[in-house]
């Protein structure tokens, strides 16, 4: 049960964004800034930092979701399984290796981050702005993860969920639908 | 420029909302006096050991409740602060939060509810002390510089508390 009550029919975030749409209004944007916006960084590697943060926080309804877009983006699910396992020897390029290893020191805290892990970023080919984005986009992770599991929001177990909740942040992106989420209600299975 | 503004005058994109968000949390319709919320994002920042942070909002605190002794005494140790049995329970949330979001019990819960919090006051606070989470990281993952003179923070304190988050930043004298 959650810590207040919230509609099970939008499970996780959603029902937290909903239940507080003023407060949502600026998380919502800047989550779709930094993991959608103009980047670097391809959208598969920005869902991959908030799928590995997420993971570490321990946050499954984060973790499953934002490994779920990944994947998507990816077209396959091997890159982000051997991330969450070990990033150090994930099929990830140099640099997003040396990106994932500072997100992992946000995580714990941002005085965890030395001069020489950003170093390591730089030497492998790391811009200021990527380096600027994956600490907030870690930081950012560390709100939601608080956020979903300190309310206690309801995290459903089907796969099926997550992947459709994959679709829809991959294709129509983290601002609010326009709809509105009559049509993305969750229903749970009928055995 | 010290602190988070710096940061934001580097991305723009990312700051808009970030100045929004910490508007509308701490500055916005909320059933949570200014003045708790801010010895809330205090209390959290100063558990994460955010300096910049913990100065600035125990400054913004510090003007809105016009009490300096409540915003220390709360940095040292929230049960023992002349704060309400309310707050202090909120605290006692908020600081759970901090250490990670699966460590709030039905039973923090359930003491806020006894002491009178409201479910939108149990939301606030525990999405003020997540964000806080945020912004402490961002601050310290990217080395920003916090400065020691107080009296810095008490400009910025009192311009805060008067003019809000969306206010341009003030050059600091």
């Amino acid at each position: 049960m959650s810590h207040i009550p919230l509609p099970e029919s939008l499970p996780g975030i959603t029902g937290l964004l909903e239940y507080r749409q003023d407060t949502a209004k600026p998380i919502r944007e800047m989550t779709q800034a930094l993991l959608r916006g103009p980047s670097s960084l391809t959208q598969g590697e920005r869902e991959l930092i908030a799928a590995y943060v997420s993971h570490r926080n321990g946050c499954r309804f984060c973790t499953t979701a934002h490994t779920a877009a990944a994947d998507l983006l990816f077209g396959e699910r091997d890159t982000s399984r051997a991330v969450k396992g070990d990033p150090t020897c994930a099929p990830v390029s140099d640099k997003m290796r040396a990106l994932l290893a500072i997100a992992g020191k946000v995580q714990q805290s941002g005085r965890n981050v030395t001069a020489d892990d950003v170093e390591a970023a730089r030497v492998q080919g790391a811009t200021d702005v990527e380096i600027h984005d994956t600490v907030l986009i870690a930081a950012l992770f560390c709100l939601y993860n608080r956020y979903v599991d300190g309310m206690a929001a309801f995290t459903p177990d089907e796969p099926a969920f997550y992947e459709r909740l994959a679709d829809r942040i991959v294709n129509r992106g983290y601002n609010r639908l326009p709809e509105g989420y009559a049509n993305h209600q969750y229903a749970p299975p009928t055995s | 420029m010290p602190g988070i503004r710096g940061l934001m005058a580097y991305r723009p994109e990312t700051a808009l909302p970030l100045n929004h968000l910490v508007e509308v949390l701490l500055q916005g319709p909320s059933p949570l006096t200014k003045g708790e919320r801010e010895l809330i994002a205090t209390y959290v920042s100063s558990l994460n050991r955010c300096k910049f942070c913990a100065s600035t909002h125990g400054a913004v605190a510090r003007h809105h409740l016009n009490d300096a002794a409540v915003v220390q005494r709360v940095i040292e140790d929230p049960e023992a602060a002349e704060i309400s049995p309310k707050l202090k329970a909120l605290m006692r949330i908020a600081a759970r939060v901090q250490q990670g979001g699966r460590t709030v019990t039905d039973a923090d819960v359930a003491t806020a509810r006894a002491e009178g919090a409201t479910d939108v006051e149990i939301h606030d606070a525990v999405l003020i002390a997540a964000a806080f989470c945020m912004f402490n990281r961002y601050v310290d993952g990217l080395a920003t510089s916090a400065p020691d003179d107080p009296s810095i923070y008490d400009q910025i304190g009192s311009y805060r508390a008067a003019n809000g988050y969306l206010a341009p930043s003030k050059p600091l004298s």
